[in-house]
Protein backbone atom coordinates (compact mmCIF):
# COMPACT_ATOMS: atom_id res chain seq x y z
CA UNK A 1 0.00 0.00 0.00
CA UNK A 2 1.70 3.38 -1.29
CA UNK A 3 -0.37 5.81 -0.12
CA UNK A 4 0.28 6.99 3.30
CA UNK A 5 -1.69 6.26 5.73
CA UNK A 6 -0.54 9.20 7.82
CA UNK A 7 -0.49 13.09 7.33
CA UNK A 8 2.31 15.69 8.03
CA UNK A 9 0.92 17.14 11.44
CA UNK A 10 -1.30 14.51 11.99
CA UNK A 11 -1.62 13.10 15.58
CA UNK A 12 -0.70 9.34 15.73
CA UNK A 13 0.17 6.79 18.92
CA UNK A 14 2.98 4.50 18.46
CA UNK A 15 1.94 0.79 19.44
CA UNK A 16 2.75 -0.75 23.08
CA UNK A 17 3.83 -4.04 22.45
CA UNK A 18 7.13 -6.04 22.34
CA UNK A 19 7.15 -8.63 19.79
CA UNK A 20 9.45 -11.17 20.01
CA UNK A 21 11.63 -10.75 17.74
CA UNK A 22 13.89 -7.81 16.42
CA UNK A 23 11.77 -4.69 16.18
CA UNK A 24 12.85 -0.85 15.14
CA UNK A 25 11.20 0.91 18.33
CA UNK A 26 12.87 1.94 21.03
CA UNK A 27 10.97 0.78 24.75
CA UNK A 28 10.69 4.64 26.06
CA UNK A 29 8.34 5.90 23.07
CA UNK A 30 6.26 2.94 22.82
CA UNK A 31 2.80 3.75 23.50
CA UNK A 32 3.19 7.26 22.98
CA UNK A 33 1.44 10.13 21.37
CA UNK A 34 3.10 12.31 19.22
CA UNK A 35 2.57 14.20 15.77
CA UNK A 36 3.58 12.96 12.21
CA UNK A 37 6.83 15.60 11.16
CA UNK A 38 7.46 14.23 7.92
CA UNK A 39 6.41 11.26 5.77
CA UNK A 40 8.90 9.15 4.82
CA UNK A 41 9.80 6.71 1.70
CA UNK A 42 9.10 2.98 1.81
CA UNK A 43 11.92 0.70 3.04
CA UNK A 44 12.23 -3.28 4.04
CA UNK A 45 10.13 -3.84 7.25
CA UNK A 46 13.49 -5.84 9.90
CA UNK A 47 10.50 -7.25 12.06
CA UNK A 48 9.29 -8.82 9.21
CA UNK A 49 11.98 -10.09 7.45
CA UNK A 50 13.25 -11.32 10.99
CA UNK A 51 9.79 -13.16 11.26
CA UNK A 52 10.88 -14.91 7.81
CA UNK A 53 8.20 -13.06 5.70
CA UNK A 54 9.94 -11.59 3.16
CA UNK A 55 11.09 -7.94 2.90
CA UNK A 56 7.83 -6.17 2.31
CA UNK A 57 8.04 -2.50 1.66
CA UNK A 58 6.39 0.04 4.06
CA UNK A 59 6.43 3.45 5.05
CA UNK A 60 8.54 5.37 7.51
CA UNK A 61 6.98 8.13 9.22
CA UNK A 62 8.99 10.30 11.35
CA UNK A 63 7.37 11.39 14.65
CA UNK A 64 7.93 14.25 16.82
CA UNK A 65 6.98 13.44 20.62
CA UNK A 66 7.05 16.37 23.39
CA UNK A 67 9.91 15.58 26.04
CA UNK A 68 7.84 16.58 28.48
CA UNK A 69 5.20 14.06 27.92
CA UNK A 70 8.32 11.05 27.60
CA UNK A 71 9.71 11.70 31.32
CA UNK A 72 8.29 12.69 34.54
CA UNK A 73 11.27 14.67 35.72
CA UNK A 74 12.47 15.88 32.25
CA UNK A 75 14.59 19.62 32.86
CA UNK A 76 14.37 21.33 30.19
CA UNK A 77 12.01 23.89 27.54
CA UNK A 78 8.20 22.86 27.29
CA UNK A 79 9.25 22.82 23.43
CA UNK A 80 11.96 20.11 23.49
CA UNK A 81 10.87 17.23 21.09
CA UNK A 82 12.43 13.89 20.71
CA UNK A 83 11.64 12.39 16.99
CA UNK A 84 12.16 8.55 16.15
CA UNK A 85 11.69 6.91 12.74
CA UNK A 86 8.48 4.58 12.86
CA UNK A 87 7.47 2.34 10.23
CA UNK A 88 3.49 2.17 9.33
CA UNK A 89 2.13 -1.27 11.36
CA UNK A 90 3.25 0.61 14.93
CA UNK A 91 0.83 3.49 14.12
CA UNK A 92 -2.36 4.39 14.71
CA UNK A 93 -4.29 7.48 14.40
CA UNK A 94 -4.74 9.56 18.08
CA UNK A 95 -7.27 12.17 19.20
CA UNK B 1 9.13 4.26 30.65
CA UNK B 2 8.54 0.68 29.48
CA UNK B 3 10.95 -2.10 29.97
CA UNK B 4 14.11 -2.30 27.75
CA UNK B 5 13.43 -5.32 25.24
CA UNK B 6 17.19 -6.65 25.27
CA UNK B 7 20.06 -5.37 26.11
CA UNK B 8 20.47 -2.56 22.97
CA UNK B 9 17.01 -0.96 24.21
CA UNK B 10 19.20 1.75 25.95
CA UNK B 11 17.26 5.11 25.45
CA UNK B 12 16.22 6.53 28.77
CA UNK B 13 17.91 4.13 30.86
CA UNK B 14 20.24 5.69 33.78
CA UNK B 15 24.16 6.22 33.13
CA UNK B 16 27.21 7.94 34.33
CA UNK B 17 29.41 10.72 32.61
CA UNK B 18 29.87 10.23 28.82
CA UNK B 19 33.09 9.04 28.42
CA UNK B 20 34.54 11.51 25.99
CA UNK B 21 37.67 9.70 25.31
CA UNK B 22 38.72 9.30 22.00
CA UNK B 23 40.06 5.93 20.40
CA UNK B 24 41.41 5.17 17.15
CA UNK B 25 39.82 1.83 15.43
CA UNK B 26 42.15 -0.60 16.07
CA UNK B 27 43.25 -2.14 12.06
CA UNK B 28 41.09 -5.19 13.76
CA UNK B 29 38.30 -3.25 13.44
CA UNK B 30 38.32 -2.49 10.12
CA UNK B 31 38.55 -5.53 9.27
CA UNK B 32 35.62 -6.70 10.94
CA UNK B 33 33.68 -3.96 9.32
CA UNK B 34 35.18 -5.08 5.73
CA UNK B 35 34.06 -8.30 6.65
CA UNK B 36 30.37 -7.40 7.37
CA UNK B 37 30.47 -5.53 4.43
CA UNK B 38 31.92 -7.94 2.32
CA UNK B 39 29.21 -10.51 3.49
CA UNK B 40 26.26 -8.41 2.87
CA UNK B 41 27.97 -7.51 -0.62
CA UNK B 42 28.24 -11.62 -1.35
CA UNK B 43 25.44 -12.70 -0.20
CA UNK B 44 26.49 -14.72 2.33
CA UNK B 45 23.92 -12.33 4.84
CA UNK B 46 20.73 -10.65 3.21
CA UNK B 47 20.24 -7.98 5.48
CA UNK B 48 21.87 -6.07 7.70
CA UNK B 49 18.80 -6.93 9.95
CA UNK B 50 20.38 -10.24 10.83
CA UNK B 51 23.35 -8.93 12.21
CA UNK B 52 21.53 -6.52 14.49
CA UNK B 53 19.22 -9.45 16.00
CA UNK B 54 22.27 -11.15 16.50
CA UNK B 55 23.56 -8.16 18.70
CA UNK B 56 20.34 -7.61 20.31
CA UNK B 57 20.46 -11.80 21.39
CA UNK B 58 23.23 -11.46 23.55
CA UNK B 59 23.64 -11.83 26.87
CA UNK B 60 23.40 -8.58 29.28
CA UNK B 61 26.67 -9.69 30.27
CA UNK B 62 28.09 -10.23 26.35
CA UNK B 63 26.80 -6.51 25.66
CA UNK B 64 28.16 -5.00 28.35
CA UNK B 65 31.40 -6.75 28.22
CA UNK B 66 31.89 -6.66 24.61
CA UNK B 67 32.88 -3.41 22.62
CA UNK B 68 30.96 -1.91 19.61
CA UNK B 69 33.04 -4.55 16.80
CA UNK B 70 33.03 -7.56 19.16
CA UNK B 71 29.54 -7.58 19.16
CA UNK B 72 28.92 -7.31 15.16
CA UNK B 73 31.68 -10.09 15.09
CA UNK B 74 30.17 -12.32 17.79
CA UNK B 75 26.64 -11.68 15.68
CA UNK B 76 28.27 -11.78 12.26
CA UNK B 77 29.88 -15.55 13.76
CA UNK B 78 26.61 -16.67 14.57
CA UNK B 79 24.57 -15.68 11.40
CA UNK B 80 27.18 -16.99 9.40
CA UNK B 81 27.34 -21.00 11.46
CA UNK B 82 23.55 -20.72 11.26
CA UNK B 83 23.15 -19.97 7.76
CA UNK B 84 25.94 -23.06 7.28
CA UNK B 85 28.93 -20.87 5.70
CA UNK B 86 30.99 -21.73 8.27
CA UNK B 87 30.70 -24.65 10.86
CA UNK B 88 30.76 -24.49 14.60
CA UNK B 89 33.47 -26.77 14.58
CA UNK B 90 36.02 -24.93 11.75
CA UNK B 91 35.58 -21.51 13.89
CA UNK B 92 36.57 -23.02 17.16
CA UNK B 93 39.56 -24.68 15.50
CA UNK B 94 40.25 -21.39 13.96
CA UNK B 95 40.19 -19.59 17.02
CA UNK B 96 42.29 -21.68 18.74
CA UNK B 97 44.81 -21.26 15.45
CA UNK B 98 44.29 -17.68 16.30
CA UNK B 99 45.18 -17.75 19.74
CA UNK B 100 48.42 -19.89 19.73
CA UNK B 101 49.73 -17.53 16.81
CA UNK B 102 48.93 -14.48 19.00
CA UNK B 103 50.70 -16.01 22.19
CA UNK B 104 53.44 -16.95 20.37
CA UNK B 105 53.76 -13.26 19.49
CA UNK B 106 52.98 -13.31 15.59
CA UNK C 1 37.46 4.16 35.16
CA UNK C 2 35.64 1.78 35.52
CA UNK C 3 32.60 2.63 38.38
CA UNK C 4 29.60 0.86 38.12
CA UNK C 5 26.70 1.83 40.44
CA UNK C 6 24.23 -0.70 40.71
CA UNK C 7 21.47 1.40 43.06
CA UNK C 8 18.72 0.43 41.07
CA UNK C 9 17.44 -2.50 39.02
CA UNK C 10 17.71 -1.26 35.24
CA UNK C 11 20.49 1.15 36.22
CA UNK C 12 23.04 0.36 33.24
CA UNK C 13 25.25 3.27 34.85
CA UNK C 14 28.76 2.94 33.24
CA UNK C 15 31.86 5.29 33.11
CA UNK C 16 33.94 2.85 31.28
CA UNK C 17 33.97 3.00 27.92
CA UNK C 18 33.84 0.12 26.37
CA UNK C 19 34.29 0.74 22.50
CA UNK C 20 37.68 -0.69 22.46
CA UNK C 21 39.45 -3.78 22.49
CA UNK C 22 42.42 -5.59 21.73
CA UNK C 23 42.89 -8.14 19.26
CA UNK C 24 43.59 -10.57 21.86
CA UNK C 25 39.74 -10.62 23.21
CA UNK C 26 37.37 -13.38 22.51
CA UNK C 27 35.26 -11.16 20.83
CA UNK C 28 38.03 -10.40 18.36
CA UNK C 29 39.21 -13.72 18.30
CA UNK C 30 36.26 -14.98 17.08
CA UNK C 31 35.92 -11.82 14.38
CA UNK C 32 39.78 -12.79 13.44
CA UNK C 33 39.32 -16.82 12.75
CA UNK C 34 36.22 -15.74 11.13
CA UNK C 35 37.65 -13.57 8.33
CA UNK C 36 40.21 -16.40 7.90
CA UNK C 37 38.06 -18.96 7.31
CA UNK C 38 35.92 -16.85 4.94
CA UNK C 39 39.15 -15.41 2.87
CA UNK C 40 40.55 -19.10 2.73
CA UNK C 41 37.06 -20.33 1.34
CA UNK C 42 36.98 -17.81 -1.11
CA UNK C 43 34.01 -15.90 -0.17
CA UNK C 44 36.38 -12.91 -0.69
CA UNK C 45 39.99 -11.63 -0.81
CA UNK C 46 42.29 -9.51 0.95
CA UNK C 47 42.69 -7.13 -1.92
CA UNK C 48 39.43 -6.76 -1.49
CA UNK C 49 39.25 -6.52 1.92
CA UNK C 50 41.97 -3.70 1.44
CA UNK C 51 39.93 -1.69 -0.84
CA UNK C 52 36.60 -1.53 1.17
CA UNK C 53 38.67 -0.35 4.71
CA UNK C 54 40.55 2.18 2.34
CA UNK C 55 37.04 3.54 1.22
CA UNK C 56 36.09 3.91 4.88
CA UNK C 57 39.14 5.39 6.40
CA UNK C 58 38.63 7.25 3.01
CA UNK C 59 35.50 9.24 4.53
CA UNK C 60 35.71 12.29 7.14
CA UNK C 61 34.01 14.78 8.76
CA UNK C 62 35.82 16.76 6.29
CA UNK C 63 32.98 15.38 3.85
CA UNK C 64 30.47 16.22 6.08
CA UNK C 65 31.77 20.17 6.16
CA UNK C 66 31.61 20.23 2.24
CA UNK C 67 27.95 19.45 2.21
CA UNK C 68 27.35 21.98 5.07
CA UNK C 69 29.19 24.88 3.37
CA UNK C 70 27.75 24.20 -0.08
CA UNK C 71 24.07 24.97 1.98
CA UNK C 72 25.40 27.67 3.62
CA UNK C 73 26.66 29.50 0.25
CA UNK C 74 24.39 28.23 -1.31
CA UNK C 75 20.23 29.31 -0.36
CA UNK C 76 18.67 27.23 -3.28
CA UNK C 77 20.68 24.11 -2.47
CA UNK C 78 20.17 24.40 1.23
CA UNK C 79 16.52 24.21 0.59
CA UNK C 80 17.24 21.18 -1.35
CA UNK C 81 19.36 19.93 1.07
CA UNK C 82 17.32 20.14 3.76
CA UNK C 83 14.15 18.60 1.57
CA UNK C 84 15.64 15.46 0.23
CA UNK C 85 19.26 15.00 1.60
CA UNK C 86 19.90 11.89 -0.44
CA UNK C 87 19.30 13.36 -3.53
CA UNK C 88 21.15 16.61 -2.95
CA UNK C 89 24.24 15.31 -1.71
CA UNK C 90 24.55 12.88 -5.04
CA UNK C 91 24.97 16.69 -7.13
CA UNK C 92 28.21 16.75 -5.23
CA UNK C 93 28.95 13.35 -5.69
CA UNK C 94 28.03 11.39 -2.55
CA UNK C 95 26.05 8.37 -2.09
CA UNK C 96 24.00 7.01 1.05
CA UNK C 97 21.93 4.67 -0.95
CA UNK C 98 19.60 2.88 0.34
CA UNK C 99 19.41 5.23 3.53
CA UNK C 100 17.14 7.97 3.42
CA UNK C 101 20.15 11.17 4.59
CA UNK C 102 18.44 13.56 6.44
CA UNK C 103 19.96 16.69 7.56
CA UNK C 104 18.69 19.06 10.53
CA UNK C 105 19.59 22.89 10.69
CA UNK C 106 20.35 24.41 13.86
CA UNK C 107 19.26 27.97 14.15
CA UNK C 108 18.99 30.97 16.72
CA UNK C 109 16.96 29.15 18.48
CA UNK C 110 17.21 25.69 17.59
CA UNK C 111 19.51 23.18 18.40
CA UNK C 112 19.89 18.93 16.90
CA UNK C 113 21.63 16.65 18.25
CA UNK C 114 21.60 12.83 17.32
CA UNK C 115 22.00 9.69 18.10
CA UNK C 116 21.47 5.79 17.63
CA UNK C 117 20.02 4.01 20.86
CA UNK C 118 19.26 0.80 19.83
CA UNK C 119 22.66 0.55 17.92
CA UNK C 120 24.80 3.46 17.16
CA UNK C 121 23.30 3.86 13.56
CA UNK C 122 25.36 6.67 11.75
CA UNK C 123 26.38 8.30 7.75
CA UNK C 124 30.22 6.82 7.86
CA UNK C 125 30.05 6.81 4.46
CA UNK C 126 29.35 10.71 4.88
CA UNK C 127 30.97 11.95 7.78
CA UNK C 128 33.85 8.63 8.76
CA UNK C 129 34.19 6.44 12.06
CA UNK C 130 31.12 7.45 14.71
CA UNK C 131 33.43 8.26 17.81
CA UNK C 132 33.89 6.26 20.80
CA UNK C 133 31.01 8.28 22.57
CA UNK C 134 28.61 8.03 20.15
CA UNK C 135 28.58 4.20 20.51
CA UNK C 136 28.42 4.50 24.11
CA UNK C 137 25.81 3.01 26.53
CA UNK C 138 25.92 6.29 28.30
CA UNK C 139 25.43 8.73 25.33
CA UNK C 140 22.41 6.43 24.06
CA UNK C 141 20.93 5.77 27.28
CA UNK C 142 21.26 9.73 28.61
CA UNK C 143 20.61 12.09 25.46
CA UNK C 144 17.25 10.89 24.74
CA UNK C 145 16.28 11.63 28.46
CA UNK C 146 18.90 14.60 29.38
CA UNK C 147 20.21 16.30 26.52
CA UNK C 148 20.87 19.42 28.04
CA UNK C 149 22.52 17.67 30.84
CA UNK C 150 24.80 15.44 28.37
CA UNK C 151 25.49 18.49 26.51
CA UNK C 152 26.82 20.71 29.32
CA UNK C 153 29.20 17.51 29.62
CA UNK C 154 30.17 18.63 25.90
CA UNK C 155 31.08 22.09 26.53
CA UNK C 156 27.52 23.32 25.42
CA UNK C 157 25.15 25.29 28.05
CA UNK C 158 21.97 26.14 26.52
CA UNK C 159 19.11 28.55 27.99
CA UNK C 160 15.48 27.61 27.28
CA UNK C 161 15.08 30.19 24.94
CA UNK C 162 17.09 27.46 22.55
CA UNK C 163 14.43 24.59 21.75
CA UNK C 164 16.44 21.42 21.71
CA UNK C 165 15.36 18.48 19.47
CA UNK C 166 16.75 14.83 19.54
CA UNK C 167 16.82 12.33 16.87
CA UNK C 168 17.20 8.87 17.14
CA UNK C 169 17.84 7.23 14.20
CA UNK C 170 15.58 4.37 14.40
CA UNK C 171 15.36 3.08 11.36
CA UNK C 172 16.56 4.03 7.58
CA UNK C 173 17.22 7.46 8.10
CA UNK C 174 20.88 8.78 8.30
CA UNK C 175 21.36 12.09 10.18
CA UNK C 176 23.75 15.31 9.82
CA UNK C 177 23.58 18.69 11.59
CA UNK C 178 23.51 21.58 9.72
CA UNK C 179 25.04 24.06 12.32
CA UNK C 180 24.61 27.52 12.18
CA UNK C 181 26.80 29.79 9.89
CA UNK C 182 29.40 31.94 12.42
CA UNK C 183 28.76 35.83 12.14
CA UNK C 184 31.60 37.16 10.38
CA UNK C 185 31.84 34.98 7.78
CA UNK C 186 29.89 36.77 4.96
CA UNK C 187 32.62 36.94 2.25
CA UNK C 188 34.58 33.72 2.66
CA UNK C 189 35.15 30.87 0.28
CA UNK C 190 33.23 27.78 0.68
CA UNK C 191 36.46 25.94 1.44
CA UNK C 192 37.15 28.35 4.34
CA UNK C 193 33.67 27.88 5.31
CA UNK C 194 34.07 24.15 5.18
CA UNK C 195 37.32 23.86 7.44
CA UNK C 196 35.37 25.35 10.36
CA UNK C 197 33.42 22.20 10.45
CA UNK C 198 33.96 19.80 13.10
CA UNK C 199 32.72 16.21 13.78
CA UNK C 200 31.15 16.92 16.92
CA UNK C 201 29.01 20.02 15.14
CA UNK C 202 27.66 17.85 12.63
CA UNK C 203 26.18 15.48 15.51
CA UNK C 204 25.41 18.40 17.29
CA UNK C 205 27.54 18.17 20.36
CA UNK C 206 29.02 21.29 19.65
CA UNK C 207 27.15 24.65 18.92
CA UNK C 208 29.55 27.15 18.25
CA UNK C 209 32.62 26.90 15.37
CA UNK C 210 35.57 28.39 16.55
CA UNK C 211 37.18 31.15 14.04
CA UNK C 212 40.64 30.63 13.93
Amino acid sequence: MNVPLFDVGQRVRIHDRTPPVHHRVPNYVKGQVGTVERVCGMHGEPEKFIRGDGNPRQRIYRIKIQQENLWQEYQGSARDCLEVEIFEHWLEAAK
Amino acid sequence: MNEPWGPHDLGGQKGGPVDLAEHDTAYWEWQIDAMIRLSLKKGLISDFAELRDGVEQLTQDDYDRCSYYERWAKSLAHTLVSRGVVSDEQLTKQIESVRRRQEAGA
Amino acid sequence: MTDHDHDHEHDHSRTFQADHAEPTSDGARIGLALRELLIEAGHYTAEEEQTVIAAMQGASPRDGGKIAARAWVDAEYKKRLLDNGAAAIRELGYEIEPYEFTVMENDSSTHNIIVCTLCSCYPRSLLGMSPAWYKSSTYRARVVREPRTVLTEFGVKLTNDIDVRVHDSTAELRYMVLPERPIGTEDWSEAKLAALITRDSLIGTQRELVLP
